[in-house]
């Protein structure tokens, strides 16, 4: 048994400090009213302790006064809780503009991960300090969570969609990665490392790491190779939609609702076609189900996205909402 | 009175033989048929917990393997939600206290009310089977698409037992509700009614709203399960968020069916042990009734890091601190019952000052989850699975075991050892937060719950929190042998031992088969320990008129 252990987190994102301080205010209140509580009850309970057998306690006197201050204190207490914590929570959920997208695949019991640069790890993955790292993930099977403590990072990772989590390490070093959400046997073991390194050497790592094809490429060529072109292009006798500067507007559709097209709008897009057909579009896409893995849909999608001229997009803010 | 002395006839002895048992349509014959089940279930419940502890005390998974030891924690989870808390207090406590607490011969229906324990017991063989034959491993929240399309265990006849027990809920909390509208004694309104009787009246507004949608989440999940209709599978076009917003819909409520009886319990043995009516006694009331109410709408605090949106948990998060405010009111209530009471150390009363602390450390670790920054870091992670044990353990079963010590006299006639229940009250306090804070410590380091193994430096926190649990253990073994013993030896208790205020104290103990001899009437507001008083001087003192 190690006796050297630890008692608080070690402290390696900048959101750490920032979750620290809420939870460290929060604790303290709640030590407050712990404390007054127990103090109260111990006092009276022995200050007013029964003097002989029949003696009954005095008749309450009306307290409408306390009653509203041990309601509208606590519940002032709480709403400022409330606030701090909900823009904490929002700093958690929107990734600076310059955050450079990675790609997380979880199945049971693993995790996979994709550098920008196209090298793959699995169940540990290498991050340079001082970037903000913003994490596209999806499952392959059941539900997971990605949990790094130390970051004070968590995001579930479903089946079926996106979901967007972002980190700025600062702390060089080795860090725990765990799976939160149950998912089955294996469940304790799925877990990993992130290893935050200095820039320099992420870049030696990475050369290190096996050459490999840029994800935006090889989502290039998918498009290709899928044969996405046949519709998908000006040139084309098949009537489909442009997909240029199609990323970050609203799409209208033939049912005449209009939906962000995000990525997980993308992905439905291409899994399930009919789902949501484009207005003044024959509903003649094939669907891509099966016939993609995770990792080659998320390199379409951004080659999608990237398809705005503007290069490859990496930290718009999307919502995590049912597409 | 010699313990030799023939009891006057009552509900017990009114009849013997398993048959007047299992047919009768006395609710506190069915008090006890409930008391024998959930005691059983506890036991088994317990019984899993002592392994999971046992295999939590060393950091690699070995004692047993990860497949049984997801097993244990989901039976050990299902047993104790669905089979102890929520039928615990309501079913036992409940039916015995509410009719004769209201001054009536029995419950509304009272061949419902035996139905609902079939149905129980139903669902538990059920659970039973499905434990048998090799048991469930989704966890008791039983997550899509793992459950639907993943596990290969038992889910079907465990998810059947739990909505089988739902039912047997609704139809206890049909009935409560019926009985306290139609049955109340002459002289007994609504704002005389024993703060007992308000919470489970509450508990049963939300038992039978909330309750249908925990049975309507079964059926559609056992549809994708046997029938591969999608639902909630992405694989077959389904929302697996869909289900833990259904889930939640139910089992945040539900945790409310588990504490307001345990917060009526509390009101009942804070006045009768500070001899005292309940400080703002109207306040406490409406707050009962305004937290079953709020409590429909905070299910998404359980969902922060789920993808649900960020807006969605704004609200959820807002509308979780206001259902906070009527639960501190009560605990600032309590106490100030305290003052300028006749307090007595008694053993009910050591259970429910133990209650006030560690609900008041469970509801406010609550409130720093319902904090959605913080939720991040430690959602799943045992920080949750300390704060919801302070809420279901801590509070909830120190409130039914505190009102089992106080009302027993009552159910049996007979008194426990004094000495050692004191002892036995003690050990659970204090074995409780030996095993059970070392895992908010733990839950904020970052281990994840409903891990079979885990990293080294995890381990002193739980060792610490193993040896908590055999203590905690040794503190509910106790009372188990010696409310057995009572039943048997224990010395005969009187009608009123702690000169307690209420009807349940001014019948026979045990209560004849139909609670009183006539029809009682109400003169006095609740717990008016003066009012008795002087009214009682007035007895014995007729000549001295007043000027
Ligand atoms: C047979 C022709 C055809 C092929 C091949 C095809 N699509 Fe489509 N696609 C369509 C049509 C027609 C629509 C518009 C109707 C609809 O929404 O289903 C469409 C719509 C879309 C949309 C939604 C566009 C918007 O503006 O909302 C996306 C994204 C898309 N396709 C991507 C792809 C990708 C990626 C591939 C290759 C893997 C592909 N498509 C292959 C015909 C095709
Ligand atoms: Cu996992
Ligand atoms: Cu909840």
């Amino acid at each position: 048994m190690k006796l050297d252990f630890p008692l608080f987190p070690d402290s390696a994102s900048t959101f750490a400090p920032q979750l620290d301080g809420i939870y460290f205010f929060a604790l303290a209140v709640s030590t407050f009213f712990s404390l007054l509580i127990a103090a109260a009850v111990l006092y009276l309970a022995v200050r007013y302790r029964r003097s002989e057998p029949n003696a009954v306690g005095k008749r309450e006197k009306a307290g409408l006064w306390l009653e509203i201050s041990w309601s509208v204190i606590p519940l002032a207490i709480m709403l400022f809780m409330f606030v701090w914590g909900a823009r904490v929570f929002f700093d958690a959920r929107r990734p600076p503009a310059d955050a450079v997208e990675y790609y997380v695949t979880a199945k049971q019991w693993m995790w996979k991960f994709q550098h920008p640069e196209g090298q793959r790890e699995i169940n540990t993955l290498h991050v340079p300090v001082g970037q903000p790292i913003v994490l596209t993930m999806t499952s392959e099977d059941v539900i997971h969570s990605f949990f790094v403590p130390a970051f004070r990072a968590k995001m579930d990772v479903l089946p079926g969609r996106y979901t967007r989590y972002w980190f700025e390490a600062t702390k060089v070093g080795t860090y725990h990665l765990f799976c939160a959400e149950y998912c089955g046997t294996e469940h304790s073991l799925m877990g990993g490392r992130i290893v935050v390194m200095e820039e320099r050497d992420y870049e030696a790592w990475l050369g290190g790491a096996g050459s490999a094809t840029p994800r935006i490429a090889t989502g290039a060529e998918l498009f290709a190779a899928k044969s996405c072109t046949t519709c998908h292009r000006p040139d084309s006798n098949l009537q489909a939609p442009y997909l240029e500067g199609a990323f970050g507007r609203e799409a209208e559709l033939a049912d005449g609702s209009r939906v962000l097209v995000d990525e997980n709008y993308l992905r439905e897009s291409i899994l399930d076609p009919t789902a949501k057909v484009v207005k003044g579009y024959q509903p003649l896409m094939p669907t891509y189900q099966g016939q993609l893995s995770e990792e080659e849909l998320l390199q379409l999608i951004l080659y999608i996205k990237s398809l705005d001229g503007g290069g490859p997009a990496g930290g718009a803010p999307t919502s995590e909402a049912a597409s | 009175m010699s313990s030799n002395e023939t009891a006057p006839t009552n509900y017990l002895n009114a009849d013997y033989g398993v048959r007047s048992w299992l047919f009768t349509v006395d609710h506190k014959r069915i008090a006890i048929l409930y008391l024998i089940a959930v005691t059983f279930f506890f036991a088994l419940g317990g019984l899993m917990a002592v392994l999971i502890r046992l295999e939590l005390a060393t950091p690699a998974g070995d004692l047993v393997q990860a497949d049984v030891y997801n097993r244990l924690f989901t039976m050990h989870g299902v047993l104790m939600i669905f089979f102890f808390l929520i039928p615990a207090i309501p079913g036992v406590l409940g039916n015995f206290l509410i009719p004769i607490m209201i001054g009536a011969k029995d419950m509304a229906f009272p061949k419902v009310n035996l139905a609902s324990w079939y149905v129980y017991m139903a669902g538990g063989l059920f659970a039973a089977w499905s434990m048998l034959h090799g048991g469930v491993d989704t966890g008791w929240t039983f997550y899509t698409p793992f459950s639907t399309a993943f596990s290969n265990t038992y889910v079907i006849s465990t998810a059947i037992g739990g909505f089988l027990a739902g039912f047997s809920s609704i139809l206890t909390g049909l009935n409560f509700i019926v009985t306290v509208h139609r049955m109340r004694a002459p002289g007994l309104t609504w704002f005389r009614l024993p703060l007992f009787v308000w919470s489970l009246y509450a508990t049963a507004i939300v038992q039978i709203l909330a309750t249908p949608v925990l049975a309507i989440t079964l059926v559609l999940l056992i549809a994708e399960r046997a029938f591969r209709i999608g639902i909630f599978d992405p694989a077959l076009g389904g929302d697996p968020v869909l289900f833990q917003h259904l889930f939640w819909f139910y089992s945040h409520p539900a945790v409310y069916i588990m504490i307001l009886p345990a917060f009526g319990v509390i009101s009942e043995l804070v006045s009768a042990f500070a001899r005292k009516r309940i400080f703002g006694y109207r306040v406490v009331a409406a707050a009962s009734v305004s937290i079953a109410v709020l409590g429909f709408l905070v299910w998404g605090h359980h969902m922060f890091v789920s993808s649900q949106s960020p807006y969605a948990g704004v609200i959820f998060s807002l509308l979780s601190m206001l259902v906070a405010v009527p639960s501190a009111v009560k605990v600032f209530n309590w106490t100030a019952t305290l003052y300028e009471g006749s307090v007595s150390w008694e053993t009910p009363m050591l259970y429910a000052l133990g209650f006030i602390g560690l609900f008041t450390i469970g509801g406010l670790t609550g409130v720093m989850l319902a904090t959605m920054g913080i939720d991040i870091h430690v959602h799943d992670t045992y920080f949750v699975v300390a704060h919801f044990h302070y809420v279901m353990v801590g509070a909830v079963l120190m409130a039914y075991l505190g009102g089992l010590h106080f009302w027993w006299p009552k159910i049996t006639g007979r008194m426990y050892p004094i000495f050692w229940s004191k002892i036995s009250a003690l050990l659970v306090f204090v074995g409780f937060n030996l095993t059970f804070f070392p895992q908010f410590l733990l839950g904020y380091l970052g281990m994840p719950r409903r891990y079979h193994a885990y990293p080294d430096e995890f381990q002193v926190l739980n060792v610490l929190s193993s040896a908590g649990a055999t203590v905690l253990g040794v503190g509910y073994l106790i009372p188990l042998v010696y409310f057995f013993w009572s039943m048997r030896y224990g010395k005969r208790a009187g009608d009123n031992p702690w000169d307690a205020f209420g009807l349940e104290w001014e019948t026979t103990s045990p209560p004849p088969t139909f609670n009183f001899p006539a029809t009682p009437k109400v003169t006095l507001e609740a717990y008016d320990y003066t009012g008795r008083a002087e009214a009682r001087l007035a007895r014995t003192q007729p000549v001295r008129s007043s000027p």
